[in-house]
């Protein structure tokens, strides 16, 4: 290079301080953000933000995922565990497309996510280039919000507002699809600013006193007063205020899967989980209350079971961020609109102090009935194959109820989420409304880099292991400390239990094998063990713990145990079934 | 026209929903997807720019019960580019659609008087070529339907009718409301479908 030509370049300089790239632009906004871990996959239309990406190594830590739903799944992860809203990037065409299942999940479960693709080139879209996919359209129905970017002028201020959606009212995931002139558009950045106010946008709806006080009233002269809690809880941190309102009404309070840890497992007033496989109590006891306080859930119809026969001689309150929850499946007597962390202290400062003894002891002695026939024989079984339940429960002896447990789905995650002991808040990450097997191992991931400080263990059947255990490449790769418990029943045991209960045993296609998964995980550089019998798993699980780094401990469990108590489908909640 | 009796058997009836939208491009997408999602067919849709530059107006008529309705419009108005759902009777609306009729010329010149078809019909001639004549007349559907039979005998060559406009009764426009979504904390005037009925102590839209 001549010294002529090095003049000319030093004297534009000044202005290449504020003229960035499209793709240095985004990374500048998320840095602004707050993010420091991004779970993503690399490809041709993504490439300029990856170049950029390059030089931001000490800024933003970059997770190489296997699969991009496993990169969905871990921002998830991420997110359940931190609070924070989890970000994942992917290249266009099948890079896409295969974020659809988390983005489901994500947006069912009403998980904070910005999601960014790469597109082709502006001037292809619509001509089937290579990768090209029509991504907008694709993840409409699975996003909070979406956005195509073709100008690099309009990155900082579309990140802005997809932060601020993700995150803000009922949060969701968001994506950004980002045409590849746009990454490498060099143009005048002016710095980042948040979004705090989109004017169509409300996510909060407006708090009406009225309906506190109408609230409050129905609580104050209730006889058998009864709570149903949900992420809702979780998502408005408003575990403090739960406990407040929770401890002064003196009411017993029964948790969503979603809502578990939002008050400890052994609080007092916790009498257990809702819905198909949750607590004798809580589901019984839902048609004998007589005021329902629902408070950041849904009333999904894996709670609420027969619609027409759930809490008809209740009156219902209901809390809920989002306006289009109240009345959408149980009719509200009372909605509380708002955000439950602004709600609840007004409605507790309206109740009266009070303790529902005798109300309260009703629900233990449900506990007893379930205790002596389902939990007892599921937890300490003397002889026979290991249970699913006892695992957990030495799990929860070691743990003493401190660590994140992540699971995938089917049995083994009901029984995970009935037996797992929770002290503190954020402290369960499940596929809730998706139901995604999968789900499991890419969570943990994410659940570790969102709590680094925290032990996670992913518990996971077999099935679902096997659908994305190409993510011990990204356990092996990135050096993340995760345990993984799978529960080895060697059939698809939810399906199966469906088939032996309500299809005369009819066995179709449940019953998968498995590869040698210790050797699986060795191959991946992660240590391993087998255990089958009763006497080695608690030195298994300690030695689990105990090792410095991920480690994959197999558990082979009873092949055909079922879930109880169930709800079956189509049945009431107070017809649930203990065996 | 909604049917009375079949309000009573089915619940169901017309509704004219109206939605403010920012003017972007997907939100169609976005707002047809709540109704075909849930197998609801929508039978006529109307979108265009709003009596405030850039805020789209969208009417969509669909046969629902009133209470589909509601939880259809609490839907479209989470949508984040929606500003504001309103859903109405034909009671609550002024309505109309516009139809236009091509026909040929001679037989129209020739066998009926076209001055006395325009004018029982509400209809007016808006081309008159040496081919052919293209009529336009406005109104409820019976009365556009109404003009396609007097003009089926005749040869009518071509027909198209547009979707529902309907204005509310009762609004005060947009206007108003807009500057309250602009403001970051909006007031009351945002909120205004939801009442609790006092009489049934049941919350309803």
């Amino acid at each position: 290079m001549d010294t002529a030509h090095e003049e000319t370049t030093t004297l534009t300089e000044p202005k290449k301080t504020t003229t960035v790239s499209g793709s240095v632009a985004l990374l500048e906004g998320l840095i602004a953000e707050g993010t420091d871990t991004i779970f993503g996959y690399p490809g041709g239309a993504i490439m300029p933000i990856y170049d950029a990406l390059y030089d931001y190594k000490e800024k933003l830590q970059h997770i190489l995922v296997r699969h991009e739903q496993g990169g969905t799944h871990a921002g998830q992860g991420y997110a359940r565990t931190s609070g924070k809203v989890g970000v994942v990037f992917a290249t266009s065409g099948p890079g896409a497309t295969n974020l659809v299942t988390g983005l489901a999940d994500a947006q069912i479960d009403s998980t904070p996510m910005v999601c960014i693709t790469g597109q082709v080139f502006a001037h292809l879209l619509g001509t089937d280039a290579f990768q090209e996919t029509d991504v907008i359209n694709i993840t409409t129905p699975v996003t909070k919000w979406n956005y195509q970017v073709t100008d690099a002028n309009e990155i900082p201020a579309v990140l802005a507002k997809a932060f601020y959606i993700a995150r803000s009212g009922r949060p969701g995931p968001v994506l950004i699809d980002i045409t590849k002139n746009a990454q490498l558009q060099m143009f005048e950045y002016e710095g980042y600013t948040p979004c705090e106010h989109i004017r169509s946008y409300r996510p909060k709806p407006l708090i009406r006193k009225e309906y506190i006080e109408q609230a409050a009233a129905l609580i104050n002269g209730a006889k058998k007063p009864f709570i149903l809690f949900g992420q809702g809880v979780l998502l408005g941190s408003a575990e403090q205020e739960f406990k407040a309102f929770v401890e002064k009404s003196g009411i017993p309070a029964a948790w969503t899967i979603l809502g578990a840890g939002a008050i400890p497992t052994d609080h007092p007033l916790n009498v257990g989980m809702l819905g198909m496989h949750g607590n004798y109590g809580p589901n019984v006891q839902t048609n004998s209350c007589d005021v329902l306080i629902a408070i950041g859930m849904r009333f999904d119809d894996r709670v609420t079971g027969r619609l027409d026969k759930y809490a008809k001689q209740a009156k219902v309150i209901h809390l809920d961020i989002d306006p289009a929850e109240i009345d959408k499946n149980v009719k509200a007597d009372v909605p509380v609109w708002g955000d439950c962390k602004e709600t609840l202290p007004l409605l507790t400062a309206l109740v009266d102090q009070k303790a529902h003894t005798e109300w309260v002891n009703e629900f233990r002695a449900f506990d007893k009935t379930e205790l002596e026939t389902v939990i007892h024989p599921e937890l300490n079984p003397e002889s026979g194959e290991l249970t699913m339940g006892e695992v957990i429960n030495k799990l929860n002896e070691l743990t003493k109820g401190d660590a994140v447990i992540v699971t995938d789905v089917g049995q083994h995650q009901m029984v995970a989420c009935r037996y797992a002991k929770f002290n503190q808040t954020r402290s369960n990450v499940t596929s809730g409304g998706l139901g995604t097997m999968g789900f499991g191992l890419p969570a943990a991931i994410g659940a570790k880099f969102g709590a680094p400080e925290r032990t996670v263990v992913a518990i996971i059947g077999d099935g679902g292991f096997q659908m994305t255990c190409q993510e011990l490449g990204t356990i092996m790769q990135s050096g993340v400390d995760v345990k993984i418990m799978i529960l080895n029943n060697r059939f698809l045991g939810m399906v199966r239990q469906w088939q032996q209960l309500f299809h005369e045993k009819r066995y179709s296609f449940v019953d998968i094998t498995s590869p040698d998964f210790v050797k699986l995980a060795d191959s991946y550089y992660i240590a391993g063990k087998k255990v089958s019998e009763r006497e080695d798993l608690v030195a298994a699980l300690e030695e689990m713990l105990n090792h410095k780094g991920s480690y994959l401990l197999e558990v082979m469990v009873a092949k055909e145990h079922n879930v109880f108590p169930m709800v079956p489908q189509g049945s009431s909640v107070s017809e649930i079934r203990l065996k | 026209m909604s049917n009375s009796n079949e309000i009573e058997i089915t619940g169901k009836q017309e509704f004219t929903i109206t939605v403010y939208t920012e003017n972007r491009i997907g939100i169609l997408n976005r707002i047809a997807i709540i109704f075909s999602r849930r197998k609801i067919n929508i039978e006529s849709l109307n979108t265009s720019p709003s009596e405030i530059e850039h805020i789209h107006r969208f009417n969509i008529l669909i046969h629902e019960t009133e209470e589909v309705v509601r939880k259809l419009a609490r839907q479209i108005e989470k949508q984040v580019e929606v500003l504001k759902v309103y859903y109405n009777t034909n009671e609550d609306i002024i309505w109309q659609e516009m139809a236009l009729y091509k026909v040929p010329t001679d037989t129209i010149a020739e066998k009926v008087s076209v001055e006395r078809l325009l004018r029982e019909n509400g209809a007016r001639a808006v081309v008159i070529r040496k081919d052919y004549t293209v009529f336009e007349t406005t109104g409820h559907r019976e009365e556009t339907d109404k003009l396609i039979e007097v003009l089926q005998p005749y040869g009518l060559i071509e027909f198209v009718r547009s979707a529902r406009v309907a204005i509310i009764k009762d609004s005060e426009g947009f206007n108003r409301k807009l500057r309250e979504f602009e403001r970051r904390e909006p007031g009351e005037e945002v909120i205004e479908n939801e009442f609790l009925d006092k009489e049934k102590n049941v919350f309803s839209m």
